[in-house]
């Protein structure tokens, strides 16, 4: 990642000055955000990540809201964005977590370090009193050498002192070993702030020149941090004895395995209902058949076919069978947009009151057996909604080896609520047995190939080490605002992808490929797998999109045992070509086509060995 | 000595030692390094140890737990 200027890349004056928040995550940093800026506010992706930046204007200045770290390094491309923005910063709001004061003052101390000018938000005032902390605003103020507001942002106060305070702002108090080693190597960089990520051996920082030898650590700066700041946090906080919460309570019981898996099964069947049957019913029905198919798409047929005519290559391109736009729109927004957008909501949901994390440590012991860690589950779930939205979240996972063996997993194992949608249609009818099968063989496929990626792909993953924060009820305002913002970004990233697949077959099919491609098929479908001739155009259109596929084996007359071959088949199969394309950009072309034509073997070999022994 | 995995719920800990060297830094910005000290809060089974220090809760998987060297505390 080069450098992103700020006022190039956004749209920010080159004059304003640019006060960027920064905090540990789950401190209300979104909260403090929203409550600081009702007018209108811009959010743009960072460029060469999945990370967004939100700024608003505030007076003549800029406010600009970072990914919540733990500290100011290059872990992950949310440390990266930070710590861009935070290099280019005039003035930084640290917003720390009363009731984690000590785990929060060691971004503190670093951003001090860097010597920028800032003031401290001390925010959840409220909920550590309650708790019966008492902290010392002002011995704090006096350690840090910088203000120091308590906050509570989820109510608007101590807002309108932050912004008071922001003239006040100021490079506070260093840790005097950390400041002499600075004093060496200072004139080397434009500023302290990259000085000091230079000794604590941050691999994106270059001197001007050659520097003489500096003692550098990362290690022995974060320890000497880490005692400083700790030895201020046991002189200003006094906990008093209290009893442990419901929350607390609550946290815990939801992590072991009993009752902890029933109420996990418990919240996949609440946003099954929402999502699979409100969403994808109701919603949905209104969304795709009222408006795109009733208005819509007659409304754009009408128009292509007057300027080109439908029976030209450019008109059936554009508006024919899968015409970029009619079906790409139609799809798009019609079928997709809510169905992620309730996805994002539950997600959002989830996240907020803290329950997703513990999810994540519930699962990790699965996952690790795969070669992923509990973090992997949240693609996982996304996927049941929409595999190229979770192929895009993927990039949360902490190696390269993860993020490929995830993708693998959606791509090949795990079904999106569309095809879900056709698939339990066909088989709930058959009696539960079936659906037992079916719901076994797709989950036995699915372990068993984590577990042999996780003995053939080389390297190692990395392992979880995660915050567990305080459950809470969740803001609804701020749940919103996030799935809103998180369904535009899906669609921006989706749109060209979906016209481009769109185009790829509308070109096949002129072509004639798409026949050659169903003869190909035949036999295998026909001979190896006992399935109707006919099947194999559901196939061939599989590849397309996954639901189509799983449709177009509806309307064929076929045994019980047959149906199942064929949803077993067709949930295995290829990934619709969205979600390819996104794959070939996310992990490249070689590990794209691997993943294409491994579901295309497992796909076939599962159905057919499935079709041996049950029909 | 002995490793965080082997540790019992509610047992109080101190952190000797983290021997892998990525997850020691991530550690101290957590606040957990050698001579911490925690408390062995929840033990999933073949899964991750939940550490609590202070208010704070961290999960740590199973093989990290394996690569964090800890003592009873007294």
């Amino acid at each position: 990642m080069g450098i992103i200027e700020l006022t190039k890349n956004f749209k920010i004056p080159a004059k304003a000055k640019k006060i960027v928040l920064v905090g540990n995550p789950n401190v209300g940093k979104s909260v403090f955000f929203n409550a600081l800026t009702n007018r209108y506010v811009e959010v743009s992706n960072f460029p060469g990540t999945t990370v967004d930046i939100s700024y608003s204007s505030l007076g003549s200045d800029v406010l600009i809201d970072t990914p919540g770290i733990y500290g100011v390094s290059s872990f992950n491309d949310e440390e990266k964005v930070a710590r861009e923005m935070i290099l280019q910063a005039d003035v930084v709001i640290n917003i720390v977590d009363a009731l984690h004061l000590e785990r929060d003052l060691f971004l503190t101390q670093q951003l001090i370090d860097m010597d920028i000018p800032m003031i401290i938000a001390l925010n959840m005032m409220d909920e550590a009193r309650q708790q019966g902390v008492e902290i010392d605003v002002q011995a704090l103020e006096e350690y840090f050498g910088v203000p120091v507001i308590p906050t509570v942002a989820v109510e608007g106060k101590g807002m309108a002192e932050v912004l008071k305070s922001l003239d006040k702002a100021r490079a506070g108090h260093k840790v005097p070993e950390i400041m002499d080693m600075l004093a060496s190597v200072k004139g080397f960089f434009p500023n302290a702030g990259e000085a000091l990520l230079y000794l604590e051996e941050d691999p994106l920082v270059e001197p001007s020149g050659p520097i003489p030898q500096a003692h550098r650590g990362q290690e022995e700066l974060y320890l000497k941090r880490r005692l400083w700041v700790n030895e201020i946090a046991g002189k200003v906080v006094r906990e008093g004895l209290e009893g442990a919460t419901f929350a607390a309570r609550l946290g815990h019981l939801l992590l072991r395995p009993f009752p902890g898996v029933p109420a996990l099964l418990l919240s996949l069947a609440v946003m099954y209902y929402f999502i699979g049957v409100f969403i994808a019913q109701v919603i949905v029905e209104f969304t795709e058949e009222v408006i795109m198919e009733g208005y819509y798409r007659p409304f754009m047929e009408n128009l292509v076919d007057r300027i080109f005519s439908l029976r030209t290559v450019t008109g059936y391109i554009l508006a024919g069978e899968y015409g970029i736009l009619t079906m790409t729109a139609v799809y798009l927004l019609g079928l997709l947009m809510p169905l992620v957008a309730g996805f994002y909501f539950s997600l959002s949901v989830m996240e907020d009151s803290g329950y997703l994390p513990r999810i994540a440590t519930l699962t990790d012991r699965i996952l690790v057996k795969m070669g992923l860690n509990g973090r992997a589950i949240i693609p996982i779930i996304l996927g049941l909604g929409c595999v190229t939205m979770a192929t895009i979240t993927t990039r949360i996972l902490g190696s390269s080896r993860e993020r490929i063996i995830a993708t693998a997993l959606l791509g090949i194992a795990i079904p999106c609520s569309a095809q879900l949608g056709v698939i339990f249609g066909m088989v709930s009818p058959l009696g539960l047995g079936y659906l037992t099968l079916y719901l076994a063989v797709i989950a036995l496929v699915f372990i068993g190939l984590g577990v042999v990626m996780e003995k053939f792909i080389p390297g190692r993953s990395t392992d979880l080490l995660m915050d567990l924060p305080h459950m809470r009820l969740p803001r609804l305002k701020n749940v919103f605002k996030k799935t809103y913002n998180r369904t535009i970004h899906f669609l921006k990233e989706a749109l060209p992808l979906f016209a481009l697949g769109a185009l790829l077959i509308s070109l096949l099919n002129i072509s004639g490929s798409l026949l050659a491609i169903q003869k190909f098929l035949s036999p295998l479908v026909n001979g190896w797998m006992k399935l109707p001739e006919a099947a194999s155009t559901a196939f061939i259109m599989g590849i397309v999109r996954r639901d189509f596929g799983a449709a177009g084996l509806y309307s064929l007359q076929m045994s019980p045992g047959q149906t199942l071959v064929s949803l077993v088949a067709i949930t295995l199969f290829v990934p619709c070509i969205a979600s390819i394309l996104i794959i070939f950009k996310e992990r490249g072309l070689k590990d794209g086509l691997l993943i294409w034509i491994g579901s295309f073997m497992i796909a076939f070999l599962s159905g057919g060995i499935l079709a041996r022994i049950i029909i | 000595m002995m490793t965080l995995e082997q540790a019992k719920k509610g047992e109080k800990l101190v952190v000797r030692d983290i021997t892998d060297p990525e997850m020691r830094m991530k550690a101290i910005r957590f606040g957990v390094m050698k001579g911490a000290e925690v408390t062995c809060a929840e033990k999933l089974p073949y899964g991750p140890v939940v550490i609590r220090k202070g208010r704070q809760e961290l999960a740590v998987g199973r093989r990290l737990a394996q690569r964090i060297i800890v003592e009873p505390r007294i």
